[in-house]
């Protein structure tokens, strides 16, 4: 609330003069502060919680009470403010003396205005970090000067560069436990510079400080580290450029929702996702592809001229041609990638893992489609920072590129060129819940699909149409392959008789052009595919063969393979 | 009015409209029967003018629902009329009858047992009643500090229970609105606005408040260090008590037994601005319901709590 500043420059004595003597100037002023999204990186014991108390209560963004309560309650001792007491939430977490989920903090000074997303560190806990990450302008890691750059420094380095943040600032704490070392300092700096050049930030800042003490937090710190000469870490964060974060050149509109308060007025209105849009332009809409152009671009508060992201309007187009919530409105000539077949980076979110044979939906943007796993290329190992091509599934935390294969075409530009128009959600659709975030890469190297599939001019839609169906792969496995053929052959025959064209196979290159001819492929024990059902012994015999078609059937529904 | 920093550059304010105004929007798209939970205080205002904005020309796609406690304030009551009347708002009042038959009051009640029975209560009734999907409200995160965590589309199960541990992740501007029937979803579009913000909204956009914001002299009586105003003849005076004229005015708006007023010159919003900026009290303090136990805010939403 009373966010004013104290520092050795007087700038917040400024800030109070003009809000005791002139309010009517604080709040000109204060309407023209930007707004800086920045999320904390750090262990549990690294000092993220007191380095955020720390600038909370500096900046004066802690209330009386909260204060009153984090010094009372301390366990540190008799009148000294426990900093990490102030941003820890939840009563369980108080129990267990860690945050476990993202909690956003907000504070501002003279020059800008700041929402942190405080997420706990753990390896763990790569599902809140990604969460703060996702919409921050401004990651902060801290390194334990007295530990120096360790594994999880990297991982959260690397997550940071992941998720696209542009810029990384990294708090070298606890100097005043090393005595100010300059030795201590410029040796992690040289290390993690290192590891950051192979990383995509647009700017990497270091800083010497100690939480605790408040060395380098808000004011700089010249007398314990002379041999720093940059910002503290608030200077920092008041002037870091994040006008560029924004991508202004390829502009994105995803439509929300359609207005028609009456016969003469149509509007689509939507939040512009990147790029700026100007009356007269000429636009596509996707994914039908017609073209027309922009007549108005109206707000509660009048029409506009022109408008850009992260601006929230209505568009009126010239033509009347059918569009609703999920389209995209871009520029005639946009270089967009669209397919159905894509490669993602997807971090895991839920307890359970990722099933190949499940059909999920994604949510990209204001579209909601369905989608299938069609492979886990790779997993990383997050200790490593290898990528491990063993696996075949991702659990809870894990991050791994996987390639999709979307039920319709999904238009999209790499998360890495737009993070508004390269990321997703994929929800359970059993259950409701988010699973993965996911990055898109591109589309999938058509070398990597089928030689047959190349090239082809009949489309997965006008197949479904003729069929009736879609395409898929059931993989069964078992230690006797002449069962395995046996409950195969009997599936193939159940199938047709329900009307969906089934063929056996053992080899997975078959089955996958079978799938992309849209013919549903029974596949008999192969390593490649992720097995949907495992044949064991004695199931396959004259009594059970019924009994184990339906339940392989019953399960390949309930997972949405087969319709 | 300050739209821009420079020519492609948005406000802090304007950005944070623009998050709201997205988030509106998605869920008016994605839910089937959503509803605006209006509680006539200033942050329900500005969350009415962002769902204008929203939806501008056409009119709101969603009716407004206040939970009516029967002890807000009269001044409450006659803006409650002329806001849904001016700006022609399907608007529904529920009242909890079980908690009116059964006589609960904040007098004889105390503060807890009647929040729960006429607020946690009222409020679940209306959503079962009218089958109620998404409720949109005005709650923000730097409020109160079991906020910081909650989610801008925030999942309540079939008996509308938040569960803190078992939240959906919330990544990007991508939000997931997939419920099953009977579940619901609380959108909360101005999480990550301030106090501030909202007082700098409401003066920029010349958005009408309830009077009781601003410093007036009115009735109050002093009950442990908190004024309360006599609002009616329904508040009983303890022997001896004699209400007096202070000049005071209203940070939050709720049941006026419960509310505390401040006193306070301010008359204007940036004087209310001015005042706000110098005090460094938290935003419920003067709300004696935070106080009844530890982590009590927690535990109210745990149970249905807005």
């Amino acid at each position: 609330m009373t966010r004013i500043l104290e520092r050795s420059d007087g700038s917040h004595l400024a800030e109070r003069e003009l809000i005791e003597n002139d309010i009517e100037a604080f709040l000109e002023a204060n309407l023209r502060k930007e707004l800086l999204r920045f999320t904390t990186v750090g262990s549990v014991d690294d000092g993220k919680s007191t380095l955020i108390g720390r600038l909370l209560h500096d900046s004066k963004g802690v209330y009386d009470d909260q204060l009153k309560d984090a010094t009372l309650t301390s366990s540190t001792g008799e009148g000294v403010v426990d900093f990490a007491r102030l941003t820890d939430g939840l009563r369980a977490e108080r129990e267990q003396g860690i945050t476990i989920d993202v909690a956003y903090r907000y504070f501002s000074t003279p020059k800008r205005k700041f929402i942190i997303a405080d997420t706990p560190g753990h390896v763990q806990y790569t599902r809140n970090m990604a969460t703060g990450a996702s919409t921050a302008n401004v990651a902060l890691i801290l390194i334990d000067a007295r530990l120096g750059v360790l594994e999880q420094s990297r991982r959260h380095g690397f997550i940071a560069h992941l998720l696209g943040i542009p810029h990384l600032l990294v708090c070298v704490n606890k100097m005043d436990l090393v005595a100010y070392d300059a030795e201590v300092y410029h040796q992690i700096v040289k290390t993690f510079s290192d590891f950051c050049e192979e990383l995509s930030f647009r700017s990497v800042q270091f800083v010497p400080v100690s939480a605790l003490l408040g060395t380098n937090v808000v004011d700089r710190a010249p007398e314990s580290t002379p041999y720093y000469d940059g910002p503290s870490v608030l200077e920092y964060l008041e002037t870091v450029e994040i006008k560029g974060d924004i991508n202004l050149s390829d502009f994105r509109f995803p439509v929300q929702y359609v207005l028609r308060p009456n016969l003469h007025y149509r509007g689509f209105a939507g939040q512009i996702a990147s790029g700026i849009v100007k009356v007269g332009d000429e636009i596509a809409v996707l994914p039908s592809g017609k073209t027309t152009r922009i007549t108005h671009i109206d707000t509660y508060d009048g029409e506009l001229e022109e408008a850009f992201a992260p601006m929230s309007i209505s568009l009126r187009l010239s033509d009347e041609i059918d569009i609703s919530r999920g389209d995209l409105i871009v520029p005639v000539s946009a270089p967009l990638l669209r397919g159905r077949r894509v490669d993602a980076m997807l971090v895991w979110m839920s307890e359970t893992s990722l099933d190949p044979g499940k059909t999920y939906l994604l949510k990209h943007m204001t579209r909601l489609i369905r989608t299938n796993v069609a492979s886990v290329r790779w997993r990383l190992d997050l200790e490593r920072l290898e990528r491990d091509a063993s696996v075949e599934g991702l659990g809870l935390n894990d991050i791994g590129l996987v390639q999709l294969d979307v039920h319709s075409e999904l238009c999209f530009d790499p998360y890495h060129d737009n993070r508004a128009s390269g990321a997703f959600i994929l929800i359970d659709s059993l259950t409701n819940t988010t699973v993965a975030a996911g990055m898109l890469q591109g589309l999938t190297d058509e070398n990597e699909i089928s030689e047959a599939r190349r090239g082809s001019q009949v489309s997965a839609e006008e197949r479904r149409v003729r069929l009736g169906h879609e395409g898929g792969i059931l993989a069964l496995g078992g230690p006797n392959v002449s069962d395995l053929l046996k409950v195969a052959w009997a599936i193939e025959r159940r199938l047709f008789d329900e009307g969906v064209l089934a063929a056996v196979t053992t080899e997975p290159e078959i089955a996958r052009a079978l799938r992309a001819a849209g013919l549903f492929a029974v596949l008999c024990g192969s390593a490649e595919e992720a097995l949907n059902y495992s044949i064991s012994d004695g199931e396959a015999a004259s009594d059970r063969l019924d009994a184990t078609i339906s339940a392989i059937l019953d399960r390949a529904r309930a997972s949405g393979l087969l319709a | 009015m300050t739209r821009t920093i420079d020519r492609h550059a948005l406000s802090h304010l304007r950005l944070l409209e623009a998050e709201a105004i997205h988030i509106i929007r998605e869920a008016a798209a994605e839910f089937d029967n959503p509803v605006l939970m209006y509680s006539i205080g200033k942050d329900s205002s500005v969350l009415a003018r962002l769902a204008f904005k929203a939806f501008a020309p056409a009119p709101v796609p969603f009716p407004f629902l206040h939970v009516d406690t029967t002890w807000k304030f009269q001044q409450m009551y006659a803006f409650r009329e002329r806001f849904a009347r001016e700006n022609n708002i399907r608007l529904i009042v529920h009242t909890n009858q079980e908690g009116i038959e059964a006589n609960i009051n904040p007098f004889t009640a105390g503060s807890q047992v009647h929040t729960d029975v006429m607020k946690t209560q009222g409020l679940k009734q209306a959503l079962s009643k009218y089958g109620f999907d998404a409720a949109f409200g005005g709650a923000r995160r730097e409020e109160e500090k079991s906020r910081a965590k909650e989610r801008i589309f925030s999942f309540r199960d079939e008996f509308h229970q938040w569960d803190p541990k078992n939240q959906r992740p919330e990544l990007w501007n991508v939000y997931n609105g997939r419920i099953r029937k009977g579940q619901s979803v609380r959108v909360f579009p101005m999480s990550n606005w301030t106090e501030l913000d909202i007082w700098q909204y409401i003066h920029i956009e010349q958005i009408p408040v309830v009077p009781l914001y601003f410093a007036r002299p009115r009735p109050v009586v002093e009950r442990e260090g908190t004024l309360i105003l006599v609002d009616d003849d329904r508040m009983p005076l303890h022997p001896g008590e004699q209400p007096r004229q202070e000049t005071v005015r209203f940070r939050t708006l709720g049941c006026y037994p419960l509310t505390g007023a401040i006193k306070s010159t301010a008359r204007t919003i940036p004087d209310i601005i001015r005042e706000m900026m110098v005090t460094r009290l938290s935003e419920r303090q003067n709300r004696l319901i935070d106080f009844d136990e530890d982590g009590s805010m927690e535990k109210k939403k745990r149970e249905g709590y807005f």
